[in-house]
């Protein structure tokens, strides 16, 4: 999560749900949370009983707009319009915490002098290379700051969540506490929000002046000494082409109302599955190894542990400890193998060569270029769930082999036989020579192991009953799998296989099936000390001479002794849940909570109190652990030459960052700009209002004739904006969901969600068939008609906005098309991500399925004729 | 101890938790797969398959803004208001009342349970339920309806849909605690100018109350609840009385006649 890692140092959220609770305000945009969050949505309630406002900004009126206070629909992929304008109005109504911004943002720092706005330069930052179409960050820095490293191309954003990539900044830059000076971020700030007025957000948006208003008062209104205000976003927010950029922004509005790292402020990035937030932090992503250190890349920072190191390591600030870190985590790897004298096995670390992101491999599969001859899929369903679903069941068909391992077999296990490109004739089965291996997987009530859940607490789970069957756990399957090439390369010692051989791979086996000890798992990511064993009680013990071994410095902690698993702990108290599961980093639940406390460490007010400085112990303490020096005094400062942590001050909250500040402007680490700025959605039904550049430039559109896109702005073939989502009743791409009765029958249908208005202009009754197409397929689904739905008049024209739940496919109880199938694959520049909000469709009624043509057999028709 | 539900639709975001709970636990099986067009609402209403069901009410309340195709934001003059029915387990109850073979029996908790075992289908307590609620399986014909989960009670759980609901909208206790619940939640309501809120609890109908007390907003009608419900027994009176009084008109009639032809 670039968007939160680079403004303020960590890449997750920065509260606990039941924080929200204590918020006076809660933005909910980008995410219906109530639909796909219902639990957490239980805080939510809670603090409206408690007389805190909610207001939802969504395109559509969903459960969560019916228990919120306010409702704003504004048009998909606007968002950051919307929020600039929320950011603008604070600045030209001077409603900034003025001494929360001067102490502990970055909004005094003074910028390059070469650095030109998108104000200035019609929608691109300087540093813009048109040929190679990304930006060169090195205008971006800070004034007279130290020699500028560069963006490294290969990666994606995610190791950017540690910030601060492309410059150590050794020194502060220079500051204006007044704000005044004309080339501090502030002042940049103001005027490269000027222009996002109510007025632009009615053109843009489509939201009224009043509506806008209502928002800007009731969330506002929650900022200062005595109020926060809270944000929650999902994929709403990140599943666009400026994605990270929407992020962005809610970030400086948090920053400008002091709403970080006090009780009920703060960001809560709400994730869509029991452990996405786990599967970061220990990541199934190409450009991070575990505790978000960076991969190394090919050229450049890989060449040695040193090279590694000397890029990554920050001379000031918590990441002065990386090379702890990844030394820890190679002797957790390597084991004995791993010495000073090999780089302790460093060698051994994959290489990022190129863009690894997913949907490279999937376009190179979809090429059949012969790189790619098999593939694992575990807990996903991409022949459903994938944007471009049909582009992803093709490329499926040129693989040599596919493994799937799921509870079901679901619709990518039986591509080959059923999907829709077999009913229609455009594969044929005994034409697929893809061997397909399909395993059962044991559900979570089936096994032991831990989820890290959104608020970034890890809670264990225990096995209730053995899998039926053949089914196993991830980890009994990686678990032999393992130890299966172990042996296979333990008999052929080429240098390809060094590494594998390296590998420390001796977990405790259990149970009848052998399964792997998932507490011996979790005991290897906590840390030990090398010589004896013994178990780490945190990441302040880890060193960088290879006396400590660790899986993710982050986690480090959670099993601090053989006896005392602390996911597991069930004993919570206080108002944030201690001793109950584990939050990363060491048992912070609200983290940069020493922003909780004035410069001099005594609370900004009673009411909003977390952390203070104890004067009479002299140390931190209140209501949760300080995310800070237990003993720095808050008048601290650093003697010459110090590094690390200790070359931070007593009153710099974020204590990731090199200068122990919140960002709101963005050195480096985001690749489309240090500010957000509006662009258009790829597709779009109207011209950019605010800048001749129409989409993101750094976006990567990964267009071809298998991933075609409409013309924008305003193609008259799609007039209308599209967007999917995810319902209450199913689980994406309803594997776990269409399967199980009592759950099928609450949403049997695939529907589309239209206004009366677009339903009498296409003439389709409720419950009919309609079409829906895109330049990559068409659909056909149920039309539900409801004024839950509306048209929103934006740049002179009534736009019509279709909703579209993903949930459906060719198997299990109810089936239906695949709404994926209308999405392109597109690349978001940082985090690489599709957009799958604010897409353009036509819709029109039709009759049953068997009449819908497919508008490729059309082309190929035509080509058959010439 | 006598136990109620008390449902608050203000708090119910429509998740559904309570009916797949409720089906879950009583192993209810499925309704059938049939998509309605009814905003979000597909498994239509109580029946012998659907045991608690989460009605999804779309209304404009107030006064309507003008629908010129691209009016945008219309304030918050439109709602969509949740709320989970169940049995209501009433205080007198017409199903109980009707049945033939003492198959329905009040519990010690108060609730109304249906012993499918002596069950033998009858339906004499389908058309006797004011609520609609209980129901035939079309497979043997027996009748179900929510059982107020007898078999947690006893063991001292509350009943599933309750232990399921995630903002409390749903919540179980002693039915005298829950009326003085229902009733502060009311103030509290008002207080904060909800002033159509009110609480759905018929004491001063035949039905003599229910165990399964509502917090709704605006009309009983607009979540398919009569205002009046009625237990068909206490028609009896008036029907024998009827049936009296034509009876005896009649033999009136017919001495009549003899004494006409007389004449």
């Amino acid at each position: 999560m670039p968007g939160l890692g680079t403004s303020f140092g960590r890449g997750g959220a920065t509260m606990a749900l039941q924080d929200l609770a204590n918020a006076d305000a809660i933005l909910i945009m980008g995410s219906s949370m109530a639909e796909n969050h219902p639990v957490g949505f239980r805080w939510v309630i809670k603090a409206r009983e408690r007389g805190a406002t909610v207001i939802h900004v969504d395109p559509r009126f969903n459960r969560t707009s019916a228990m919120a206070d306010v409702w704003a629909p504004l048009r998909a992929g606007t968002d950051i319009v919307f929020l600039g304008a929320l950011v603008n109005h604070v600045l030209t109504h001077g409603l900034e915490f003025r001494q929360f911004v001067v102490a502990y943002t970055n909004a005094p720092a003074i910028i390059n002098d070469d650095f030109k706005d998108t104000e200035d330069l019609d929608g691109l930052f300087s540093g813009w290379d048109p040929e190679q179409r990304q930006y060169s960050p090195d205008s971006w820095a800070y004034k007279s700051s130290d020699p500028k490293v560069g963006h490294e191309d290969g990666h994606g954003g995610h190791a950017k969540d540690r910030g601060g990539e492309a410059s150590p900044m050794a020194h502060d830059p220079p500051r204006d506490p007044t704000l005044q000076d004309p080339r501090c971020v502030f002042q940049i700030l103001k005027r490269h929000f000027a222009r996002y007025t109510p007025a632009m957000v009615q053109e843009v948006c489509g939201v009224p002046p009043e509506a806008f208003q209502r928002v800007a008062d009731a969330y506002i209104r929650a900022s200062g000494p005595e109020r926060t205000g809270a944000i929650c976003y999902a994929v709403g927010w990140t599943q666009h082409s400026t994605g990270v950029q929407t992020i962005r922004t809610a970030a400086i509005l948090q920053l400008l109302l002091g709403n970080i790292g006090r009780p009920g402020g703060g960001i809560l990035a709400l994730r869509g599955h029991a452990s996405i937030q786990g599967s970061t932090d220990i990541p199934t992503l190409y450009d991070v190894l575990p505790g978000y250190l960076p991969m190394p890349t090919f050229a450049g920072d890989g060449t040695s542990l040193d090279s590694y190191i000397a890029k990554h390591r920050l001379p000031r600030g918590w990441w002065g400890n990386l090379d702890r870190y990844i030394v820890s985590l190679l002797k957790a790897w390597y084991g004995d193998a791993a010495t000073a004298a090999n780089d302790y096995g460093f060698d051994w670390l994959p290489r990022i060569s190129g863009d690894h992101s997913h949907f490279g491999y999937w376009l190179e599969m979809a090429d059949a270029t012969g790189t790619i001859d098999g593939l694992f899929v575990m807990g996903q369903n991409p022949a459903v769930g994938a944007p471009n679903a049909r582009l992803a069941r093709r490329a499926l068909a040129n693989l040599k082999w596919l493994v799937v391992r799921d509870l079901v077999e679901l619709e990518t296990a039986t591509f080959w036989l059923d999907s829709p490109e077999i009913a229609r004739g455009e594969m044929r089965t005994e034409d697929i020579a893809t061997e397909v291996f399909f395993f059962p997987a044991a559900a979570h009530t089936e096994k032991d192991g831990c989820f890290t859940n959104t608020q970034r607490l890890l809670q264990w789970h225990e096995r209730a009953v053995e899998p039926p069957g053949d089914a196993r756990s991830e980890a009994w399957f990686m678990y032999h799998l393992g130890r299966r090439l172990k042996a296979r390369a333990a008999a052929d010692q080429r240098p390809a296989n060094a590494g594998l051989n390296a590998l420390t791979w001796n977990y405790r086996t259990i149970g009848p099936h052998a399964e792997p000890d998932a507490n011996d798992i979790l005991q290897e990511i906590n840390g030990r000390r090398v010589a004896d064993r013994s178990l780490l009680p945190g990441f302040h013990a880890l060193e960088s001479d290879g006396s400590t071994s660790c899986g993710c410095w982050i986690y480090s902690g959670v099993y601090p002794s053989p006896d005392r698993n602390r996911a597991r702990e069930r004993k919570g108290q206080g108002r944030y849940g201690q001793g109950w599961g584990f939050a990363w980093p060491a048992d912070r639940r609200i983290l940069y909570n020493r922003a909780s406390a004035r410069p001099d460490g005594t609370p900004w007010s009673d009411r909003k109190k977390l952390v203070w400085w104890d004067r009479a112990n002299r140390e931190w303490v209140g209501h949760d652990t300080p995310d800070f020096g237990k003993r720095k005094a808050p008048d601290y400062v650093p003697p010459s030459g110090a590094t690390g942590d200790e070359a931070l001050r007593g009153d710099a909250p974020f204590i990731m960052h090199a200068d122990g500040m919140g960002w709101i402007w963005v050195p480096s680490g985001v690749k489309d700009g240090p500010l957000p700025t509006h662009y258009e959605p790829l597709e779009s039904v109207i011209p950019n209002q605010l800048y001749s550049q129409q989409s993101n430039p750094v976006a990567d559109r990964k267009e071809r004739p298998d991933n075609p896109y409409a013309g924008s702005p305003l193609d008259p073939r799609y007039p209308h904006v599209l967007m999917t989502y995810r319902l209450t009743e199913h689980h994406t791409s309803g594997a776990m969901s269409r399967t199980l009765s009592h759950l099928a029958e609450l949403q049997p249908e695939f529907f589309c969600e239209i206004s009366p208005e677009l339903a009498s202009n296409i003439g389709a009754a409720n419950g009919q068939h309609v079409t829906i197409s895109t330049p990559r397929g068409s659909v056909v689904a149920r039309a539900l008609v409801t004024a839950r739905m509306r048209p929103l008049r934006v740049h002179g024209r009534a736009v019509h906005q279709v909703g579209l739940p993903y949930h459906w496919g060719y198997r299990g109880l109810v089936r239906g098309d695949v709404a994926n199938d209308l999405l392109a694959i597109s690349e978001e520049p940082t985090v690489r991500i599709f957009e799958s909000k604010g897409l353009v469709c036509r819709i029109e009624v039709r009759g049953p399925r068997s009449e819908v043509r497919d508008p490729r057999a059309e082309v190929r028709g035509s080509e058959v004729r010439r | 101890m006598i136990t109620a539900f008390l449902t608050d639709s203000t708090l119910c975001i429509g998740c559904k938790a309570c009916e797949v709970a409720c089906k879950e636990w009583n192993q209810v099986p499925s309704d059938g797969y049939h998509f309605t067009g009814f905003s979000y609402d597909n498994t239509v209403a109580l029946g012998h398959s659907t045991w608690r069901h989460v009605k999804f009410v779309e209304r404009t309340a107030g006064v309507a803004a003008p629908i010129d195709g691209t009016a945008g934001y219309r304030s918050n003059t439109f709602r969509w208001d949740f709320s989970s029915d169940v049995c209501k387990h009433c205080s007198n109850a017409g199903c109980l009342e009707a049945c033939p073979t003492g198959s329905i029996v009040r519990t010690e908790f108060g609730g109304v349970y249906v012993q499918p075992d002596i069950c033998n289908g009858c339906g004499y307590c389908v058309v006797s339920c004011p609520f609609g609620v209980i129901d035939r399986r079309p497979e043997d014909g027996r009748a179900f309806k929510c059982t107020f989960c007898y078999d947690r009670q006893k063991a001292g759980l509350a009943p599933a849909c309750a232990a399921a609901c995630p903002t409390q909208s749903i919540q179980f206790g002693e039915i005298g605690e829950l009326r003085a619940k229902a009733a502060a939640r009311i103030a509290q309501l008002r207080e904060r100018g909800i002033d159509d809120a009110s609480i759905y609890d018929p004491q001063h109908t035949s039905v003599g109350g229910t165990h399964a007390i509502f917090v709704l907003r605006g009309r009983p009608e607009d979540y398919n609840l009569p205002s009046n419900p009625e237990v068909p027994t206490v028609h009896l009176r008036d029907g024998w009385s009827s049936a009296a009084v034509a009876a005896g008109l009649m033999l009136l009639g017919t001495a009549a006649a003899f004494f006409m032809q007389r004449e």
